[in-house]
């Protein structure tokens, strides 16, 4: 076009990113909390990985060319879901199992709702929840340093309320699992799912992420603040900073809040939404830590959250510019 | 006799209540989870629907039409009541999993359904038989699912298990597996174009119902088909008397032109 004038309706704002270029992105962000998975965990996480990954692709190449779909398994979107399950399992999850999960999360929760754009949940943990209730003795078994046992948030859980944060952890669960503490929680030298462990590898990501603007603050922010404020309140303790820093490093509240929850398919596009979605989530997840039966409980409030997406883009509609006086929009 | 065979089809395979008309959904969903529970809720249901069409075909000239939805629910409740007393005497294990949706069978709508189109309106033996083709075909539809959801979610078939426990995928067990195998044979029956509630035939009535007018009675229903009938019938002269103009006018100006032709010679 060169030099020419364009004259084209709305939006005039353009800009070179894509869905490939945001996907991969992503993935790239991915990176530090899929090493340090890989280091923690060792050879099994790479074969979980590498199998999550690879039939997601597959699974969608084969369906799109199966119903005569144009195949966009390029734009990297199956791969980012394929590497987010990987990261949700316990690096002893068996590998079959692993795969079931990627065809559940392309084919039921993503494909059949119409392909990227229009899934109504996060595939990824669509799928984490379906191997949850189909395999729930294999999904909450972790080994860390070949000893298997409680990840340290059931250790809290189920930890003396008395007894302080540092004490709990130091002590483990008194027979398999070995001693810890806050700050390992924070490094991720501790037991969990491959990529939620350390909170530090996730930071770095997401705080690439949001330097780069493909993730806006609001979600993260709003989550983990709500969930902090939540914990201080409900969480029994009083004001017990390591208790919120415990519970914050902690199982996959930031894999979810920086990788997850921010989702471009199924959160609030709208930004009065997003704080909304954010706050959502945090007193959801507050919830189901502190009152559920289960020491986790980020994915379910994710996926709920999900649902109510449309709810919230519904009543967080922005008003337009030089509309805000008049009432009603009319 | 004859209307007793079809009647029996009619249920089981044409107007199958699960596959087709897609009449009670909630226990099929709920009460699905091995193909042993979809078979006694299949046969319950059964048993109940038999005795109500029967009395209520009896009955069909002393209830007055005013009241005949509680009359219907009084008597099928009755039976349900009935059939309850007995699983829990003679099947205890079969009651305590089907629960609440033993009770439930009272309100489930292929019984009322059955109850308001059909026994309501026809002599007791093809009632009857009526009845016992929609439960077979209630069974059937429940079984199918039931055997689905026990293969995929505890490897087994009433109760034989043939998969080891390892693989076991518990979700289809559990709730959302019902809505999840449900959708999928609808699906196929959609890709097969079976008929089905959700694969209408696009035929000539075009009706939601699929315009099956002969063997329906729903008073809505006939009402409707009357208007579209009339509507049909006046578009059908319309459209004869247009041909009729078209043919005339034709025939004019050929004879006009055989009239030039002649003056020419």
């Amino acid at each position: 076009m060169g030099n020419l004038l364009n004259i084209s309706s709305s939006p005039h704002v353009r800009d070179k990113s894509s869905t490939q270029s945001i996907m991969w992105c992503v993935i790239l962000c991915l990176l530090p909390a899929t090493v340090f998975g890989i280091y923690n965990f060792g050879i099994k996480a790479i074969i979980l990985i590498i199998a999550c990954m690879v039939t997601c692709i597959l699974t969608e190449f084969i369906w799109q060319k199966a119903m005569k779909l144009p195949v966009t398994v390029m734009d990297g979107s199956a791969a980012l879901t394929g590497l987010l399950l990987a990261l949700n399992l316990s690096s002893t999850f068996p590998v079959w199992m692993a795969v079931v999960g990627s065809v559940f999360a392309i084919i039921v929760v993503k494909q059949l709702f119409g392909g990227l754009g229009q899934n109504f949940m996060n595939p990824a943990l669509g799928a984490r929840c379906f191997l949850m209730v189909s395999f729930a003795g294999k999904m909450t078994s972790f080994t860390y340093d070949s000893v298997t046992g409680p990840t340290p948030l059931a250790i809290i859980k189920n930890g003396d309320s008395a007894k302080s944060i540092a004490d709990i952890l130091a002590a483990g669960d008194g027979q398999t699992q070995a001693p810890t503490s806050v700050l390992n929680m924070f490094l991720g030298n501790t037991s969990g799912t491959i990529g939620e462990t350390s909170a530090l590898a996730i930071l770095i990501g997401g705080i690439v992420l949001i330097a780069l603007k493909i993730i806006s603050w609001k979600i993260p922010v709003c989550y983990l603040g709500t969930f902090a404020v939540f914990a201080l309140i409900f969480g029994g303790r009083g004001f017990d900073i390591t208790y919120i820093a415990a519970e914050l490093c902690g199982g996959g509240i930031m894999l979810g809040a920086f990788f997850m929850a921010t989702d471009y398919v199924t959160s609030p596009i709208t930004p009065r939404g997003q704080i909304v979605f954010g706050v959502l989530l945090g007193v959801l997840t507050g919830i189901f830590r502190i009152f559920g039966a289960s020491a986790e409980g980020v994915s379910y409030a994710i996926i709920i959250c999900n649902l109510l997406v449309p709810l919230i883009e519904k009543v967080t509609i922005p008003v337009p510019f030089g509309k805000e006086g008049i009432k009603d929009g009319k | 006799m004859n209307t007793c065979t079809e009647r029996l089809k009619n249920g089981i395979i044409t107007e199958n209540p699960t596959f087709v008309m897609m009449l009670g959904m909630c226990p099929t969903l709920a009460v699905t989870s091995s193909a042993m529970n979809g078979l006694g809720m299949g046969l319950t249901t059964t048993a109940v629907l038999v005795l109500s069409n029967a009395f209520i075909s009896l009955l069909r000239k002393v209830i007055p039409d005013k009241v005949r939805i509680p009359a219907f629910i009084v008597v099928v409740a009755s039976f349900v009541t009935i059939i309850q007393l007995l699983l829990q005497a003679f099947l205890q294990e079969l009651n305590s999993a089907l629960g609440v949706y033993i009770p439930l069978i009272v309100v489930n709508c292929i019984i009322l359904g059955r109850a308001e189109a059909y026994a309501s309106k026809n002599p007791v033996l093809p009632s009857v038989f009526d009845g016992l083709g929609m439960g077979l075909g209630f069974t059937v539809g429940l079984t199918l699912i039931g055997i689905c959801r026990e293969v995929l979610g505890s490897g087994a078939i009433f109760g034989v298990q043939f998969i080891p426990s390892d693989f076991h995928i518990t979700f289809f067990v559990l709730a959302p597996g019902a809505f999840l195998v449900l959708a999928c044979l609808t699906a196929l029956q959609n890709k097969l174009k079976l008929p089905s509630a959700t694969n209408v035939p696009g035929g000539d009535s075009g009706m939601a119902c699929g315009g099956n007018c002969a063997q329906c009675t729903g008073a809505s229903c006939v009402a409707n088909k009357g208007i579209i009938e009339a509507e049909r019938a006046a578009q059908k002269a319309a459209q004869a008397q247009k041909a009729k103009e078209a043919a005339a006018k034709a025939k004019a100006a050929k004879e006009a032109a055989a009239n030039q032709a002649k003056k020419g010679e």
